[in-house]
């Protein structure tokens, strides 16, 4: 057929375009920078460049920085700034899977119970552990622990149910799930009134200078997560005509949904573990992607890696510097220029294709 | 050897069997129209033989048991176009039609060549092709339908479901989309089978109807054996006059109340 052969090159999906993939990657690679650079020590640009090649061993290159400084680069500031780009990239696109999976625009990366489940986790880790113990390494543990455990018991509640299985179903036995762990947080909060202000401030999220050990930490979990969902991308345009059409093309869908859950699920039990509950990234962050481009899951995927992890390490430079030294919790200051932004976006793009 | 076969399908539905130990053959390249009142099983039968229900006994695509297949297996011999299918406004047509070669792809493949080709000849034979770049969410009804024929077809199967094809079209979209159907079918040899509630239409094109009550075969055979005034009184209550016109039938309503004068 000569009329469709003229055309093949013109039927395809639209994946990443060369537009939006160099504009996210400018972005990110803009926020490092800014990520990197901000902060009360001024350590120039120069500076920070031939640091970074003395310590990628380019020849004839030696660092200008004093040994504090470099401490403050290196250990500090570069840690912090991987650490949020990491969490920024892994909520966004745990929203953007969750949304996709469940076929709902306000699913968020801790429908499944992942939030209050980590609370309880972390809550139980400060009020019962000894100082010496609760230090560093067993907050995010015990918060990681508690995240998997919820959402572990949503799928068991959501599998027991005797009518057939569906994704609403999951997210009714998350909501229960939810509620019974963040009962039982409060309640263990209660009683330790004297942890109050410390659980408060870990629910309201924030990016910890803890060097490089929670990067360590969490990098294992949100390269999976990253690698499984992102390989599943075009799928998750399938799944979006509902589960019968998406099985009536072939699709497992049951097997899946439990692959993109559990990556997703994981990847945001890491991130909720080291940074606290940061609200608002996983829904705006892919809705304004959508919004802006019009793409497919296939674009939107990897567009929320690139775009939420900039978007987070400029949160966390506000949350760092507006007050300094004083830090804003991350979370306010998500919502705070965040929904200013989606408004307007929203303004922008009325009747436009998504 | 028959493009379908079912023998005695049983299809639970809380605790009610909705197809009642059915048996039905369809041969290769036969339009079957499945008629019936509300409730009568069309629908789960045809989700049963797309293996989107649980049943019991066994229904055999050319030959070989659906339970036996792959999921991805079973859609590359047998596509469905439901009756409300979901077309998600972003879409654009060219990556819904896509979305039909899914079954010829692994999980983690992208489209290649072939599939762009065969995108592009079903959208070239339902005349899409310069809607290609459209976003499903600006389409007519009768745009939709025609994409949603279009997936269908790029999948390649050789034996098409149809739930209620025409349900939201208005008289003349119904033709067409059925005269389209009628010629895919003749060119690609398609089986097709479809659940229809306009008689009249069903009759005009299948060659054979098959009439459901209460999950049980009522009646099977070429339309003017089984559009009787009598065996639509019994299985639909309704009072019809049926019609001979060129050698189809017409199904008409029958006003039973008296009218008011």
């Amino acid at each position: 057929m000569s009329v469709a052969a003229e055309h093949v090159a013109d039927v395809r999906a639209r994946g990443l375009t060369p537009v939006w993939a160099c504009s996210a990657v400018a972005f990110l690679l803009f926020s490092l920078a800014v990520g990197v650079l901000a902060g009360p020590v001024d350590l120039g640009v120069g500076a920070v460049l031939e640091s970074a090649a003395a310590r990628l061993h380019v020849p004839w290159a030696s660092t200008p920085l004093s040994s504090t400084e470099e401490a403050i680069l290196w250990e500090i500031r570069v840690p912090r700034v991987v650490l949020a780009a990491l969490v920024g990239a892994m909520l966004a696109l745990a929203g953007a899977a969750y949304q996709g999976v469940f076929r709902n625009p306000l699913a968020d990366p801790y429908l499944l119970g992942v939030a209050a489940g980590a609370g309880l986790g972390a809550t139980i880790a400060i009020a019962y552990l000894p100082d010496g113990l609760r230090g560093q390494r067993a907050l995010p543990v015990a918060a990681f622990v508690g995240g998997a455990v919820a959402v572990l018991l949503t799928y068991a509640v959501g599998r027991s149910a005797r009518r057939e299985r569906d994704a609403a179903t999951l997210v009714l036995a998350g909501v229960t799930v939810a509620a019974f762990f963040t009962a039982w947080q409060t309640f263990v909060q209660q009683q330790n009134a004297e942890t109050l202000q410390q659980v408060y401030s870990w629910i309201l999220g924030n990016i910890p200078s803890t060097g490089w050990s929670d990067v360590v930490l969490i990098l294992p979990y949100v390269a999976v997560a990253v690698v499984v969902i992102l390989a599943l991308r075009r799928v998750v345009d399938v799944l979006s005509l509902g589960d019968d059409e998406a099985a009536s093309l072939g699709v497992d869908v049951r097997r899946v949904r439990l692959a993109l859950v559990i990556a997703a699920t994981l990847g945001t039990a890491a991130a909720v573990a080291v940074s606290g509950l940061i609200g608002f990234v996983g829904i705006i962050v892919p809705h304004a992607i959508r919004l802006l481009s019009g793409v497919g899951y296939r674009a939107l995927l990897p567009l929320s890696v690139l775009i939420g992890a900039g978007f987070l390490v400029l949160a966390d430079v506000i949350a760092r510097t507006a007050l300094s030294p004083a830090e804003i919790p991350l979370g306010v200051v998500t919502a705070f220029f965040g929904a200013p932004f989606f408004a307007l976006v929203l303004r922008t793009t009325r009747g436009g294709g998504a | 050897m028959n493009a379908i076969e079912l023998s005695d399908v049983t299809v639970v539905l809380g605790g009610q069997p909705v197809v009642d130990r059915v048996d039905l053959s369809v041969a290769g390249g036969e339009w079957m129209a499945l008629i019936g009142p509300n409730g009568a099983g069309k629908t789960t039968l045809l989700r049963a033989i797309a293996g989107l229900v649980p049943f019991s006994g066994s229904i055999a695509l050319e030959g070989r048991a659906t339970t036996a297949m792959h999921r991805a297996e079973l859609s590359r011999l047998l596509a469905v176009v439901p009756q409300e299918p979901s077309t998600p406004p972003w879409m654009t047509v060219g990556e819904y039609v896509l979305l039909g070669r899914t079954p010829h792809l692994g999980p983690l493949a992208k489209e290649g060549r072939r599939d762009r080709e065969a995108a592009a000849r079903s959208l070239a034979r339902l005349d899409l092709l310069d809607y290609r770049e459209r976003r499903l969410g600006t389409l007519s009804g009768g745009e939709k339908q025609r994409v949603v024929v279009a997936r269908a077809l790029a999948q390649e199967a050789r034996v098409v479901l149809l739930d209620e094809p025409t349900a939201s079209l208005d008289i003349g979209h119904q033709q067409q989309a059925l005269d389209l159907l009628d010629a895919l079918r003749g060119e690609s040899e398609l089986t097709l089978v479809a659940a229809m509630h306009d008689l009249t239409l069903a009759a005009q094109y299948a060659d054979r109807m098959v009439l459901l009550d209460r999950g049980r075969v009522a009646a099977d055979g070429p339309p003017r054996d089984v559009l009787t005034e009598e065996a639509i009184a019994r299985h639909y209550g309704a009072s019809i006059d049926v019609i001979p016109v060129d050698g189809r039938v017409a199904v008409i309503p029958r006003r039973t109340a008296a009218r008011n004068t």
